[in-house]
């Protein structure tokens, strides 16, 4: 085992997703910690390497199968990468696709995983602090000396720490055979549909809290008298109650509007994501306790319905 | 094609959540258990394939508190089977859980294995790609949709901002489900009686555990910075919004 920090770039579509820089940015602060270096694995798109400037050093596996994202065809590759880098900790992204590399290499890399990462740290043994339970308990564990691996939350460093204009020296490992079980087939870009929630000054986001279809109405008279838009959390769009385009969150959209107003979400990681670049943000939410009032700026633990209905009415008196 | 739906029980995070005197465990006395929700739209999703290509589903589960009820509304759902694996105690997160699991698999006859794609108080990683390397078949997390095939399965896997890629995944295999074709069917508490009192549970003796490699340090509620300021009324409430110019 080195004293090497490799960090798993994420790329798609020709370009790379903040969290490598993020993850690049904390995997230098970590790197100064063992005595190491800070290494990127850069899977497919090695054309990408002089992106990553910051880096102390780059390694590529590139060729066919490797132009999109497979979780089998990428996990080989980077358990080759792992191999012949033998890092102390690997950081991969808490993300859809470092979800599928992660824990099959903590498997078959025999390696202690620490996931949902919001920092970690390296004495003698390697620390993580794992933000779980929707964000109402951060989980602090041991991992022992290493080698390690952690999943990285989206947003829990600064991207602009893993940019940098250096030229770092690049070397490349052949990619390993795979058995072809898992076969992309294409990707298919969502529908525009009709509003564009990244372009609104207000939104009105409404959750599971709602409880039923009909009462989004509700939520709908309030952003009316606003001008606002309505956005959602996930559970919202999966049960069908709004279009996807309306989703917030790690696999929705990000949203920056002036004023964000969550009515009955509870604040759950992967939604945070999404909405904590708003300017202002107000939560209402009847548990004192959910982790939105955590990044909200106002709250008021109440009805939404009650607040609702009193806010609408008061608006339309104006 | 048959389907094994593994079902793990997860803190109600509706409930406080409290930390016992060591600092690293949750209160067990204060605790709820209820299914992790996404493991219920993974079995949503074995009950669909069911319904359109026929084949059999296995609700696996490790025994624990109430984990019989919850067993129960699988059949009465519409699993076929449910299968409860004794004796193993407590299961040190999520390496320890999936050996559990992967070991009781070898007593299953399936095709493909359903689980949700993430649990709250998953500290080591995830359970479908954990099971899958323990198990040497190929793995896909963040399922939207599957379509069964002749030995494979066509399957939605979601990026951010709601791009999917659409993969083959060869069987057998494991699927991580985040969303089913459909919001989780709702089994009537009558129904439930009535399949306890007719169904059995099948039971394995677990095996495999004891192998997590990490410790808990301290389990704290998240800092709060400056925290919300709270508001106690809709007048402060438009006082707010007029202070940021939307109204
Ligand atoms: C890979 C992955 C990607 C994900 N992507 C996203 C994403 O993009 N966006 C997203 O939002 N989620 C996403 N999720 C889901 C996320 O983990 C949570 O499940 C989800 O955000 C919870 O939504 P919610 O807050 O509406 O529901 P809940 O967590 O159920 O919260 C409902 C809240 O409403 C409150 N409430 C209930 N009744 C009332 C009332 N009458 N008045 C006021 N308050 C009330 C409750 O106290 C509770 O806090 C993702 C999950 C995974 C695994
Ligand atoms: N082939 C791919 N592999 C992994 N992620 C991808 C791929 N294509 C697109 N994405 C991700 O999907 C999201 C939306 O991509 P885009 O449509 O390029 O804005 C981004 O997070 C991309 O990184």
């Amino acid at each position: 085992m080195s004293q090497d920090v490799l960090v798993v770039a994420e790329h798609g579509q020709g370009k790379f997703d903040d969290i490598t820089f993020e993850m690049l940015g904390a995997g230098k602060a970590l790197a100064a910690q063992t005595g190491g270096a800070c290494v990127v694995a850069l899977i497919g798109g090695s054309d990408l390497a002089s992106q990553l400037g910051a880096a102390d050093k780059v390694v590529t596996v590139d060729g066919e199968g490797l132009e999109n994202f497979n979780p089998e065809s990428h996990s080989a590759a980077l358990a080759a990468i792992v191999e012949s880098t033998s890092p102390r900790v690997v950081m991969i992204g808490y993300t859809s696709m470092g979800m599928d590399l992660a824990s099959a290499l903590s498997v078959k890399a025999d390696m202690a995983l620490a996931a949902s990462c919001l920092e970690v740290q390296a004495g003698d043994t390697v620390t993580a602090v794992s933000q779980l339970y929707g964000g109402k308990l951060n989980v602090k564990t041991d991992l022992g000396a290493g080698p390690c691996v952690v999943s990285m939350l989206a947003g829990s460093s600064p991207a602009d720490a893993g940019k940098g204009d250096g030229a770092p020296a690049t070397e490349t490992v052949a990619a390993p055979a795979t058995d072809g079980k898992v076969r992309f087939v294409r990707l298919i870009e969502p529908e525009a549909g009709d509003v564009d929630i990244t372009a609104q000054d207000i939104l009105v986001a409404i959750g599971r809290g709602i409880g039923t279809k009909d009462d989004i109405e509700v939520a709908e008279e309030l952003a009316e008298e606003l001008d606002a838009a309505i956005a959602a959390s996930r559970p919202i769009v999966d049960s069908g109650w709004l279009p996807k385009n309306r989703q917030v969150g790690k696999s929705g959209v990000k949203v920056t509007p002036k004023v964000y107003i969550a009515l009955g979400i509870s604040g759950a990681p992967e939604h945070i994501e999404g909405m904590k670049g708003a300017a202002t943000i107000i939560a209402i939410n009847t548990d004192k306790n959910a982790p939105i009032f955590n990044v909200a700026h106002y709250g008021m633990v109440e009805d939404l319905f009650d607040v609702c209905e009193e806010l609408t009415e008061e608006l339309q008196d104006r | 094609m048959n389907t094994v739906v593994l079902l793990k029980r997860v803190p109600d995070l509706v409930e406080d959540l409290e930390v016992d005197s060591s600092g690293t465990a949750l209160d067990s006395e204060h605790l709820k258990l209820t299914l992790n929700e996404f493991d219920d739209h993974a079995l949503e999703q074995a009950l669909l394939l069911k319904e359109g290509g026929g084949g059999e589903v296995t609700a696996v589960a490790l025994d624990s508190e109430d984990v019989d009820k919850m067993l129960f509304t699988a059949l009465a759902k519409g699993a076929d089977r449910a299968l409860k694996i004794t004796g193993t105690g407590a299961v040190n997160g999520t390496s320890e859980l999936a050996e559990v699991f992967a070991q009781a698999l070898g007593s299953v006859n399936y095709d493909l294995v359903l689980t949700g794609v993430q649990a709250s108080d998953d500290i080591d990683g995830q359970l479908a790609p954990t099971v899958a390397a323990k198990l040497s078949v190929p793995c896909i997390e963040v399922i939207t949709g599957v379509e069964a095939g002749d030995g494979s399965v066509t399957v939605h896997k979601e990026y951010a901002g709601g791009v999917l890629a659409e993969f083959e995944m060869t069987l057998p295999g494991v699927l991580g489900i985040q969303a089913a074709a459909q919001s989780p069917r709702y089994a009537p508490v009558s129904k439930v009686r009535q399949i306890q009192d007719s169904a059995t549970l099948d039971e394995v003796a677990g095996a495999g555990g004891d192998n997590g490699k990490f410790s808990i340090v301290v389990m704290t509620p998240p800092e709060t910075g400056e925290g919300a300021q709270m508001l106690e009324s809709v007048e402060e409430l438009i006082a707010v919004l007029d202070s940021k110019g939307v109204i």
